[in-house]
């Protein structure tokens, strides 16, 4: 090393750089693209946050009112009243179903490529996920609206829960009038998130080394029971990553649900009924509200509750990642 | 090349420091004991295995005694680990692998498809080359294997789990921290021995062994290799190893493997360990182990 410094002109580790790699031009690129990226993001929070408490601030509605079960927005129809609890509560039951009925197909999907699946059922289903995730929203409802919404009132309904002994009782008490109904709503979000759910956890399961596995089966142990008791807790914080980016992605949508689910403002009491949930119903009213009155207020309350949801979401699943990481 | 020799020179060096200890380990009483009078725990005969068009390990018969140390010494690619996957059926794994002849374990072949390999793998344990515990607790790792047969009762696992680390001489080392420590925190050499007591703990009969100290620092070598001697009581041990100082220390018998020309692994000679160090029937062997090939 000491010759080949000594090797050196004197001067060369001591030359001015030339004016390009002074200013070091991509470095500064790469560093306005990410500054400013960071200042979009902080903006649209700044915004969302201060429309989303002109409700209180400006138009003086009691921060407790949001709890309130009734939407009344419009004052022309006599006093208002801004409870959101309905829209909140519609989207966490949506999501909610939604996510019990995607997540053990998601998993067992996961589950099925990473483990079972010969690697030509491998080389059909990843490409069919990608397509899945493609199809626009709208697509999705307009098929809900078409094929699920009719068979929910007509054959479903009449034809087979009734015959059935528990459905029967459950889907005849409220009873599905039109089909547009909270079910609707979550069956086409379940099969929106579905390639969501099954590529994180199909990753999760991936990640898993190939020892581990060769380990527990080595020890005498089936397929199923290395599958269960070490795959899975090993993927764990992976699928669970999987399941919460589900619900963001469901808890966010609002073209698709809003075509099937019927969008009345109130408690949701049954899952035959129509409810309705916050996206929904900002895309619903926006267009019946002018700027700086109370009931843009409220719906931009509304997208703050959403930013919310959404940030808790990210917090969630890095903590679930650095588990991942420490373990 | 004059960067090698001032490599080399340190490992010239340790073979000088270990080969009088051959001498030692090796009193040919013992030899005699290991290969002529003892009961045979497992028999090869005419394995050849494949995988698909290419053939790893071509007609091997040879016999384990029990409770004594077999070592497979060999160079790279002649199908020695092939050959020791073949006893507890690992090979069944690997798509395209196809394994012909016959093993045999206490006179059973293992290769009739009426066999249990949950049960075959079971009575013939598996450490591996690169140490796997599994994400979980130390205490829960050994007691993978006897949860998933069903042993729930919390006492009798506790008793399990201590024997088992006893036995892998880890106990005293792990004790305080059982339950909280991640089997994954441990270093590389207490990881390998995790991995042995977690094979003891499903009492097998057969002990099988790839590699099992070539990612280990030489104290942790040392220590597993005490424990198998420790071990060869109780156990019949299959060895697979580069290091021929190791199978020298700790092997009973050696059977050597190498390539044919077409590729394909074979058997050259099994025999005492001594006998095979000191005096091998066979040119190849004896190129191989005074480092003229391989």
């Amino acid at each position: 090393m000491a010759q080949l410094t000594s090797a050196l002109p004197a001067s060369g580790l001591r030359a001015r750089p030339g004016l390009l790699a002074r200013i070091d031009l991509p470095r500064r690129v790469v560093f306005a693209a990410a500054s400013s990226m960071i200042l979009i993001v902080a903006l649209l929070m700044v915004f969302i946050t201060w429309q989303g408490i002109q409700l209180f601030i400006a138009d003086h509605v009691p921060v407790g009112q949001i709890l309130a079960p009734t939407w009344q927005p419009d004052a022309t129809n006599g006093p208002t009243s801004f409870g959101i609890l309905p829209f909140i509560a519609g989207t966490v039951f949506v999501t909610g179903v939604a996510l019990l009925i995607s997540t053990p197909l998601s998993v067992g999907l996961a589950l099925f490529l990473s483990e079972v699946a010969p690697r030509w059922a491998r080389a059909i289903v990843q490409p069919a996920l990608e397509i899945f995730v493609g199809i626009p929203s709208v697509v999705w409802g307009w098929l809900g609206i078409t094929i699920l919404v009719p068979f929910l009132a007509d054959t479903f309904h009449k034809k087979i829960a009734i015959s059935l002994p528990v459905v029967g009782q459950v889907f005849s008490m409220p009873g599905f009038l039109t089909g547009f109904s909270w079910l609707a709503g979550s069956l086409v979000l379940s099969i929106m998130i579905l390639p969501t759910i099954t590529s994180v956890s199909y990753d999760a399961f991936r990640a898993v080394p190939q020892e581990l596995r060769t380990g527990s089966l080595a020890l005498g142990t089936t397929r199923w029971q290395t599958i269960r008791h070490l795959l899975i807790p090993s993927a764990l914080s992976g699928v669970l990553t999987a399941v919460v980016l589900g619900m963001t992605r469901a808890a966010g949508e609002a073209l698709a649900v809003q075509m099937v689910i019927g969008n009345s403002p109130s408690m949701p009491a049954a899952i035959t009924q129509p409810v309705t949930t916050l996206t929904s119903q900002i895309t619903l009213d926006m267009g019946n509200t002018v700027f700086g009155e109370p009931w843009q207020d409220a719906l931009w309350t509304m997208s703050l509750v959403l930013l919310i949801i959404s940030i808790t979401s990210v917090v969630l699943v890095r903590a679930l990642n650095k588990r991942r990481m420490g373990s | 090349m004059p960067a090698t020799a001032i490599y080399s020179e340190p490992v010239l060096r340790r073979v000088e420091v270990t080969a009088p200890r051959v001498e030692v380990a090796r009193p040919s009483a013992a030899e005699a004991t290991a290969t002529e009078t003892g009961e045979i725990k497992i028999a090869t005969e005419h394995v050849s295995i494949s995988y698909g068009e290419r053939v790893a390990v071509r007609d091997v018969s040879l016999n384990v005694q029990a409770r004594s140390i077999l070592a497979l010494i060999g160079p790279s690619g002649s199908g020695k680990s092939t050959f020791l996957r073949c006893f507890n059926r690992m090979n069944d794994l690997i798509p395209g692998a196809s394994v012909q002849g016959e093993v045999r374990l206490d006179g059973e072949n293992v290769m009739d498809p009426d066999v249990s390999v949950v049960e075959l793998r079971r009575r013939v344990g598996m450490v591996f080359q690169r140490p796997n515990p599994f994400p979980m607790s130390i205490y829960e790792n050994v007691a993978y294997g006897p949860r998933r047969r069903g042993q729930n009762d919390k006492r009798k696992l506790d008793e399990l789990v201590e024997t088992s680390l006893k036995r892998a001489a880890l106990w005293d080392e792990v004790k305080d921290d059982l339950r909280r420590k991640s089997g994954l925190a441990l270093s590389g050499g207490q990881q390998q021995r995790l991995c042995i007591a977690r094979v003891l703990a499903t009492d097998p009969e057969v002990i099988l062994m790839d590699e099992p100290a070539s990612a280990l620092d030489p104290v942790s070598t040392l220590r597993i290799e005490e424990l198998m001697r420790e071990l060869r009581e109780a156990y019949t041990i299959v060895i697979v190893t580069h290091n021929m100082q190791q199978a020298a220390r700790v092997s009973d018998v050696t059977a050597f493997f190498t390539m044919a020309e077409d590729r394909a692994g074979y058997l050259v000679e099994v025999g005492p360990t001594g006998r095979i160090f000191t005096r091998p029937n066979e040119r190849l062997t004896e190129d191989y182990i005074s480092g003229r090939f391989g």
